[in-house]
């Protein structure tokens, strides 16, 4: 249904969909961007088996004992900290500022790690509490869900080390600059996801 | 600590002369090709111009080339089953041992699906896709590249376990409990999801490429309402791609964390939930459905315009059907399992979208068929295809809506009803399709036609053999017999599956004729040598030389109507006598070459197969590798090569004086 | 031919914003981050505090999770209205529909058969003995 409103709009606006092939950061950051829709759609389908499985706690611990919610608080303060220095370095990469888009990586990068290390001790506490993956289904759910929002910063740390190897090595050409956009916008999606994770795992979890 | 995880000796079934004899078989063509190309000297070409390639019309070839060669696998797999099956009653057990058969009809459906229909329909829209749209390639030309290979990566690993280890044994849906480690300990199950995910990549990133290239890439003034049907549908195939495939990518992903780590999403214990499974299985398996058929519908669109003459009837109600699918085929998913404890309402809710769902497709037919009325048809071997798939695919449908009323599924539900159905919608409307687009593109792929006499004997004999093959199934199921039976004590179901058996040698007769045909058609290519334009066609793609050059079109086409290709000969014709005002050649960037995929494809076999049997420090090296190959890629310089333009203009003379004959 | 005949790409900013100073740039960044984190603050307070009714907490929690992607998405995304944006906001209004379906079927799929399940308790006591 959707789309047949795009054909009615895009009738209405000839320059724009019988222009020709659109230029390359355009094509670029679109298919990006429909590749994080794809990246979240398989989050739903986590999203979905935690929601199913979340009660299914085999007799062990449940969400209210295990998650710390200052914990989650200051995870949550560091990522959209992060995101935030993540804008302020697609503007210095816009207007070409090599300083400021190192400054903005950095920051960037030190919360992510810091966010990460969190997550990590939170994992590593519950299974030596004996709340691992393998004690129940809502806790498979768990670790599934979280950690593969975890997994995804972790592969977007590695993706802007690489980032900034490329702006030192090859300074802000198109084809770097077009990465750095599909990067801001990844990292600006991961933290999407992590506003739905927060809400539905630890707050409503504790709430239940 | 075992070097080599579980991997030994025993895994290679030495005992099983079936299967020793057909992977010894394998073994030897792979190597005999291999040979030979080394011997003449082929690899430096076949390198240099079609495995590092990154041209859309080469990968497209290659896709197809890869669902030939796997639908000959597929195929085989369909005639050990039919044959136990018309052997194995009373109290024979027939030739295949029971995990031996449970094998068979795993992989037979797992690589039909997954590694025939899906690289046939990508493959056709790979070649198909830029050309129609006026433009010179897809969104991403490498990232296509890294899709073929890894789609390629699927099928090697699926064949390795034709001799190293087995395959699942728990049919192509996998279901848990059954396929947890508990109850399948074997690497069967591994091999078929780690096939699966690795090969499903390659499908997202497919999606995401040529959604991107259909909205993003047209040729000046090709707006959306003048975009060929096929596009249409290929767009909303890819949509579906991209919406759907990722829930098969995250449910697959929970089985193996339920078979490596031990985690509890679907176990018996721990409180998992095996009906999880079933549910995300199927959010990705609807879909998947019409993912398969949208492609042939705008095939068989652009077949039956241009064979009557005639421009296509209700073209908009056509892009309104195909959007119209892409919505609903996300709203009927619970109707592969209205017999697992659903209540009525949700049933019922499920059983009334599925009804819904055929409506759209039914004013598909309908505007095919008025397409033909008043026309003048010409009857050739892709419409021969067409007119098949009409009369075939709307018996398919109304099996299918028949099924759509819970009660009756509560009968038909896993009979070999529900096979006949589903072969009857996917033969019927895929594979027709395919073939269809199959002998109507490829004189644009190599400048030749395919034999007619050959390929209209093909035509007949799937056509027959289908209808033999098929109908008895359709009869057994009703009188009670369920699917995936090694043997069966009720000898009055055997006359029907010795026809059937009957059938399915008629479609092998069709499936020669086709190799024939191409055989046939290589060797008489210059009888059956055309220009850019044999069939009097419609759309942008039949307007530039056959096979096309690289860069498709020396001067990117203005679009200032539907089938403007069809106009622009028309307004040609009368007025004859102007030559052409002189054409003003630009020298074209064209995309460099690039080993990455391949490369890629290499260690995702090795990470593969390393999971699979447990040798971690292989998956460790091969990971490493993958992300060493990305980053050289990333940091190299130059990803295009400038064509210049007297070269461009030379070829479109070559082009234009060939046509003037 | 000029970006202007074309659409936005995703994330960029609206051209008239760009040719701006970055300091534009950074307002809007700054009041994206403003009103996500007093919308996180309410978030964590609502599902601490005794004074809400109970039941209704959970919903208030995801209208603020809701309200809070819409930030990210305007200020930090720069999805707009724009004629320029709307192929941008199609992909993403099918996205969230998919997304919708897959949660909201899922979730009334599996109620509905787990309704028809054996009860836990009895499930519990045939597993141990």
């Amino acid at each position: 249904m959707n789309i047949t409103v795009a054909v009615e709009s895009g009738e209405a606006l000839p320059s724009a969909s019988e222009a020709g092939p659109a230029p390359k950061r355009i094509v670029v950051a679109y298919g990006f961007w429909i590749f994080l829709l794809s990246d979240i759609v398989m989050f739903s389908a986590l999203f979905a088996a935690y929601a199913v499985l979340q009660h299914a706690s085999a007799g062990g611990p449940t969400g209210a004992q295990l998650f710390n919610q200052s914990r989650v608080a200051i995870e949550t303060a560091c990522l959209l900290a992060s995101s935030y220095t993540c804008g302020l370095m697609s503007l210095a990469v816009n207007s070409r500022r090599r300083f400021a888009t190192y400054l903005g990586a950095l920051l960037t990068f030190v919360l992510g790690v810091a966010f990460l290390s969190l997550e990590i001790r939170e994992f590593a506490d519950m299974i030596a509490q004996g709340a691992g993956p393998q004690r129940s289904a809502f806790l498979s759910a768990f670790f599934a869900l979280v950690g593969c929002h975890g997994l995804h910063v972790t592969a977007g740390l590695v993706w802007l080390v690489v980032m900034m190897g490329q702006v030192a090595s090859k300074g802000f050409r198109p084809a770097v600059q077009r990465r750095l956009q599909c990067f801001s916008l990844f990292w600006h999606a991961l933290d999407i996801v992590w506003v739905g994770l927060f809400t539905v795992v630890y707050l409503m979890g504790v709430t239940q | 600590m075992n070097l080599l995880g579980k991997l030994d000796w025993s895994a290679i079934p030495f005992d099983q002369p079936i299967i020793m004899g057909a992977g010894a078989f394998m073994v030897l063509a792979i190597v005999g090709i291999l040979s030979w190309v080394t011997l003449k000297g082929y690899v430096p070409y076949l390198w240099r111009e079609w495995i590092t390639s990154v041209d859309h019309k080469r990968i497209g070839v290659m896709y197809f080339l890869l669902a030939l060669v796997m639908l000959l696998r597929g195929f085989s797999d369909a005639i050990m089953m039919r044959a136990q099956q018309a052997v194995a009653a009373g109290g024979a057990q027939g030739y295949l041992p029971p995990e031996h058969f449970d094998q068979v009809f795993s992989a037979h459906g797992t690589i039909m699906i997954f590694f025939v229909a899906m690289p046939f329909v990508i493959g056709l829209m790979n070649f198909v896709l830029p050309l129609q749209l006026g433009v010179r390639d897809v969104a991403f030309p490498t990232l296509n590249s890294v899709s073929f290979w890894l789609t390629a990566s699927g099928v090697l690993l699926i064949n390795i376990s034709l001799v190293v280890g087995e395959f699942a044994k728990t049919g192509w849906i996998a279901y848990p409990p059954l396929s947890e480690l508990q109850f399948s300990p074997g690497v069967g199950v591994d091999y078929y999801l780690w096939s699966l995910q690795i090969s499903g990549v390659g499908t997202l990133l497919t999606g995401i490429n040529f959604v991107t290239t259909i909205l993003k890439l047209r040729a000046p003034g090709m707006g959306y309402m003048r975009m060929p049907v096929f596009c249409w549908t290929s767009l909303a195939a890819n949509l579906l791609i991209v919406a759907a495939f990722p829930v098969l990518t995250a449910t697959l992903g929970m089985l193996l964390l339920d078979r490596y780590l031990g985690f509890h999403f679907f176990t018996v214990d721990g409180q998992g939930n095996a009906m999880m499974y079933v549910n995300l299985f199927w959010v990705w398996g609807h879909p998947e459905v019409y993912i398969l058929i949208l492609p042939p519908f705008g095939i068989f669109s652009e077949v039956v315009a241009t064979f009557s003459g005639k421009p296509l009837f209700g073209y908009r109600s056509m892009v309104a059907a195909t959007m119209a699918i892409c919505v609903l085929s996300f709203l009927v998913w619970l109707h592969h399992f209205f017999t697992m404890g659903a209540s009525a309402d949700v049933n019922g809710f499920f059983g009334v979208m599925t009804m819904i769902i055929a409506v759209p497709t039914g004013v598909k037919v309908f505007n095919w068929l008025f397409t033909m009325y008043g026309g003048r048809v010409r009857f050739e071997v892709p419409i021969l295809w067409s007119i098949g798939f009409m009369v075939t695919f709307v018996i398919g449908g109304m099996s299918g809506v028949l099924m759509a009323v819970p009660p009756a599924d509560f009968q038909l539900h896993n009979s070999l009803f529900l096979v006949a159905h589903f072969h009857n919608v996917i033969i019927g409307g895929v594979i027709f399709g395919v073939m269809a687009g199959y002998n109507y593109w490829f004189p644009k792929a190599f400048g030749f036609k395919l034999d007619e006499r050959w390929g209209r004997a093909s035509f007949w004999c799937w056509l027959i053999g289908f209808y033999v093959a098929f109908m008895p199934l359709y009869v057994l199921g009703l009188m009670g017999m369920t699917r995936r039976m090694q043997h069966y004590d009720n000898v009055a179901w055997q006359p029907w599956l010795v026809v059937a058996a009957i059938g399915t040698a008629i479609i092998l007769v069709g499936i020669v004729c086709q190799i024939v045909q191409l055989v046939v058609s290589i060797r008489d290519r210059d009888r059956l040598r055309v220009t850019g334009d044999p069939w009097n066609g419609r759309t942008l793609e039949w307007s530039t030389a056959s096979p096309p050059p690289a860069w498709n079109f020396a001067v990117l086409p203005q679009v200032a109507e539907r089938d403007s290709f069809w106009v622009a000969k028309h307004r040609a014709g009368a007025r004859q006598a102007q030559p052409e005002p002189a054409r003003q050649y630009e020298p074209i960037e064209v995309p460099k070459n690039s080993p990455v995929g391949v490369v890629n494809a290499f260690f995702a076999v090795v990470i593969g197969f390393a999971l699979i049997w447990h040798i971690w420090w292989m998956a460790g090296l091969g990971l490493i590798g993958t992300f060493l190959a990305i980053l050289v890629f990333a940091f190299r310089d130059g990803d295009e090569t400038e064509v210049p333009a007297e070269q461009v203009a030379e070829f479109d003379r070559l082009h234009e004086a060939r046509v003037a004959i | 031919m000029t970006e202007a005949r074309f659409d936005r790409a995703p994330g960029d900013q609206s051209i008239a914003t760009k040719q701006q100073a970055a300091s534009s740039g950074i307002l809007v960044y700054s009041i994206g981050l403003l009103l996500a984190a007093i919308l996180t603050a309410i978030s964590f307070w609502v599902a601490n505090t005794t004074l809400l009714w109970g039941p209704g907490v959970a919903l208030g929690l995801a209208v603020l999770a809701i309200a809070q992607m819409g930030v990210h998405l305007v200020f930090f995304l720069h999805i707009t209205t724009g004629p320029d944006n709307t192929n941008n906001v199609l992909a993403l209004a099918f996205g969230v529909l998919i997304v919708l379906l897959v949660v909201a079927g899922s979730l009334v799929i599996m109620a509905n058969l787990n309704g028809s399940m054996m009860p836990a308790d009895m499930m519990d006591m045939q597993m141990h003995y």
